[in-house]
């Protein structure tokens, strides 16, 4: 039987890749997909207290989530793309149009 | 003035017609036909000389004693009290027109004598550029020769004066392309004014001393409110105010004289007349020769009361005239050009009209005046002629034989040099004679010069003569080829102006050869003497057998100038150059005209020019120098210390604010890396930290949930 706890730790250890790939990587893409593996840790979560709550607002957030992950990497690829073709690249750290 | 003739009351008609003529030429003749400019400007001329012979009909069938018509159209010049020594004194200047025997003659000359010049300039200027701007031009100058001779006051004769000064200035420069032109005009003009100043001088003299400047206040009905110079000078004569020989009435007599001088040629300001030759052939008759050059003598006849109380002042313009008349004789005698020699003849004979009118013998002045008009003007035209069948050749020394080939020509102007020499019964015979006669009972000196004058006159004109029409041709062949009688325009004025030089002296006919004088007797109401009592010219009362001797005299003399030309340039044509090269210094001296130009250019002109640098040095180096440029270095220097105070304090603070804004704000940009990881880094750093402070309320909840 498998307790809450273990989906907790699920969700820790991707919400913990997740954040380990944003901050480490450089590769824009990558950062992306690791924000889609935080976004899915907070699913887990979600979907969890739903269930032991007993509450279908948190599946129904899950899915507002999903759908917003989707429309975010549409985007998000969209903007990388742009961003290509005009400095050429997709590493983070040379993206540093902003810096004083 | 009984009853109102048409031509007298339209009067105002006469100088009108060729201003309407000008005015059409100068503002619209480019759009005009050649026939239409003829039409307009020949026609408006003709129109005058009819309006002038039928006023003068009207004025002559007055009285002989009141023949003076006198009309104000209207006040002109109105400024109101004007200061003089005694008090000040209303002052009033009319436009008005005065027609009395002198004018009539003036008009009729000018009318006359420009209408066939007119139409003279239809044949010689045909083939000029410029058409209508040489009749527009010569349309003006009848207009203000023709306000000259009518004004009734000085002022308006000197607007007259001046516009013929105007065109005369216009016309020498016609041909304005060609720099001697354009230069001579301007030397006519500027030795004009030095003349001129004296004359309004003499006119502000007047205006002062009798408190008007009208000539007559016959004709004018009230003679207190339109006083006249004559009645004035009278009246003062009568109070004793003023006397025979008043230093005042001499210094305006000299005044008016000067003016004189300049506008009729006379020493020292004859220069510019010679170079006006510069002009078209036709203005050189009308204007520089029979009529503007004498408005000098017109307005000394004019103002003949002062000047027969200025005695000096009737001696100075003797000695003037007469010295005038031997020189530019003598000058006249080594010219080749054929103008230039006729310009020089002009000079000497308005000197006779000078002496004349110095002797107090206005009429045979006015007489000379007339007659001298005629042939004067026969002789240019006819030269013009002669020019015109050369094409265009003005050099004696490239004519000869002439006569035959061009007799239409050659005829008139035969008669007319006879008529200059002093040959009876031709009109200078008559005019010349008078003038002697006078000298002779005067001043037997200056008849002496003015003998020996007509015997250089003769000699010149015959010299003239000679050469362009007698004796080999020295045409040159291309030349030759093309000689051709002057069309029909041309020569039928001449013929016109032969006649007159022919019979135009009968009118002066002298009482000791069986005649009248009608001419004296015409212009006598206006020439009539002021002089009180004991100072009375005394009437001619000589032997008839001396005024016999005198005519023998002046013909024989003139007959001597003819055979000393005929032997020198006709029967031994080598013999005038020998006699040159043995008297090298005074043939020099003649060829160059005494060296009167260079004398005043090196007098006058050129230090006039020395003035002009300096002022020009002042100019750059004062005002430009020192006022602009120093006003622009000031200006710069002041902008460069304010320029460097924007800088350095007012730029300088703002600067200083905004780096020190910025020195302020680097540790806090310092965190701005761009670096997206580190932005990254940071926001979960922020996360953790707000998970560890709020931890205890995650162990709550996750309790709860077990």
């Amino acid at each position: 039987m498998m307790s809450p706890a273990h989906y907790l730790f699920l969700s820790l250890a991707l919400f913990l890749i997740g954040c380990i790939g944003v901050v480490t990587r450089r590769n824009v893409i990558v950062i992306l997909m690791s924000i889609e593996l935080i976004l899915n840790a907070v699913n887990i979560n979600l979907v969890l207290f739903s269930r032991i709550f007993g509450d279908a607002a948190g599946q129904v957030f899950a899915l507002f989530i999903i759908a917003d992950a989707a429309a975010e990497a549409a985007i998000g690829l969209g903007i990388i793309v742009a961003f290509f073709r005009n400095r050429e690249t997709v590493l983070a750290d040379e993206m540093d149009l902003l810096k004083w | 003035m009984t009853s109102t003739n048409y031509f007298l009351a339209h009067i105002w008609l006469i100088p009108l017609f060729p201003l309407i003529g000008a005015a059409l030429m100068l503002f619209f003749g480019r759009h005009l036909q050649k026939e239409a400019v003829n039409l307009f400007c020949v026609g408006s001329v003709f129109l005058s000389f009819i309006h002038a012979v039928g006023a003068v009909f009207a004025l002559h069938s007055f009285d002989p004693d009141h023949r003076v018509f006198q009309q104000i159209l209207f006040e002109w010049v109105t400024p109101g009290p004007i200061p003089a020594p005694g008090g000040p004194i209303p002052f009033v200047a009319d436009w008005g027109y005065l027609l009395d025997p002198l004018s009539c003659v003036m008009i009729l000359v000018v009318t006359g004598v420009g209408f066939l010049i007119h139409v003279y300039s239809i044949g010689y200027m045909g083939h000029e550029g410029g058409y209508y701007r040489f009749f527009g031009y010569m349309n003006l100058f009848m207009f203000s020769m023709l306000t000259l001779v009518l004004a009734n006051n000085l002022l308006l004769l000197f607007v007259g004066w001046e516009g013929v000064g105007l065109c005369s200035y216009l016309l020498i420069g016609f041909y304005f392309l060609k720099k001697s032109a354009s230069d001579a005009g301007k030397k006519a003009f500027i030795v004009n004014r030095v003349g001129d100043t004296g004359f309004l001088l003499g006119i502000f003299y007047i205006a002062v001393t009798f408190g008007t400047i009208r000539f007559t206040s016959v004709g004018l009905g009230d003679p207190v409110a339109f006083a006249g110079i004559n009645q004035t000078l009278a009246a003062m004569l009568e109070q004793g105010r003023l006397i025979y020989g008043a230093p005042v009435l001499t210094a305006i007599a000299l005044l008016l004289f000067v003016g004189a001088t300049g506008k009729s040629a006379q020493l020292p300001l004859y220069v510019w007349l010679p170079d006006s030759m510069e002009g078209p052939t036709p203005v050189s008759a009308l204007i520089h020769a029979a009529t503007m050059v004498t408005a000098g003598v017109y307005m000394v006849a004019r103002m003949n009361a002062i000047y027969q109380l200025a005695p000096f002042a009737m001696d100075v313009v003797a000695v003037v005239g007469v010295t005038t008349a031997i020189f530019a004789a003598s000058m006249a005698l080594t010219q080749n050009d054929i103008k230039r020699v006729l310009a020089y003849s002009t000079i000497s004979q308005l000197g006779y009209m000078f002496l004349a009118l110095g002797l107090g013998a206005f009429s045979a002045g006015i007489f000379h005046l007339m007659t001298h008009a005629f042939f004067k003007a026969l002789l240019f035209l006819a030269a013009g002629s002669v020019i015109h069948s050369l094409s265009g050749e003005q050099d004696l020394r490239k004519m000869g034989g002439l006569y035959n080939s061009i007799p239409a020509t050659s005829r008139p102007f035969l008669i007319a040099t006879l008529a200059i020499a002093g040959i009876p019964p031709l009109a200078g015979f008559f005019s010349k004679d008078e003038i002697l006669g006078r000298a002779f009972e005067r001043h037997p000196s200056l008849w002496v010069i003015g003998f020996l004058t007509a015997g250089l006159t003769a000699f010149y004109m015959f010299r003239l003569l000679f050469l362009a029409f007698f004796g080999l041709s020295r045409v040159p062949p291309e030349v030759e080829r093309h000689i051709h009688e002057s069309p029909k325009s041309m020569t039928v004025p001449l013929a016109i102006l032969a006649f007159l030089s022919l019979v135009g002296g009968w009118i002066g006919w002298p009482s000791s050869l069986g005649g009248v004088n009608q001419f004296e007797h015409f212009l006598e109401p206006v020439m009539k003497s002021v002089i009180p009592e004991t100072g009375a010219v005394e009437a001619a009362n000589h032997a008839r057998s001396l005024e016999y001797l005198l005519m023998i005299a002046s013909v024989g003399i003139a007959a001597f100038g003819i055979w000393l030309a005929h032997s020198l340039y006709v029967k031994n044509p080598q013999l005038h150059t020998k006699i040159a090269a043995s008297w090298p210094r005074l043939h020099n001296l003649l060829v160059h005209k005494y060296y009167v130009d260079e004398i005043y250019d090196a007098l006058f002109v050129n230090r006039i020019k020395d003035l002009s640098t300096a002022f020009a040095l002042f100019d750059g180096k004062v005002i430009d120098g020192l006022g602009v440029d120093g006003a622009g270095w000031l200006a710069r220097v002041l902008s460069s210390i304010s320029m460097w105070w924007d800088k350095w304090i007012v730029d300088g603070l703002v600067n200083f604010v905004a780096k020190f804004t910025r020195f302020l704000s680097h540790p806090i940009r310092m965190l701005q890396t761009g670096v997206f990881s580190s932005y990254a880094f940071l926001i979960l750093l922020g996360l953790a930290i707000l998970l560890a402070y709020y931890g205890h309320h995650m162990q709550v909840l996750v309790r709860s949930l077990r």
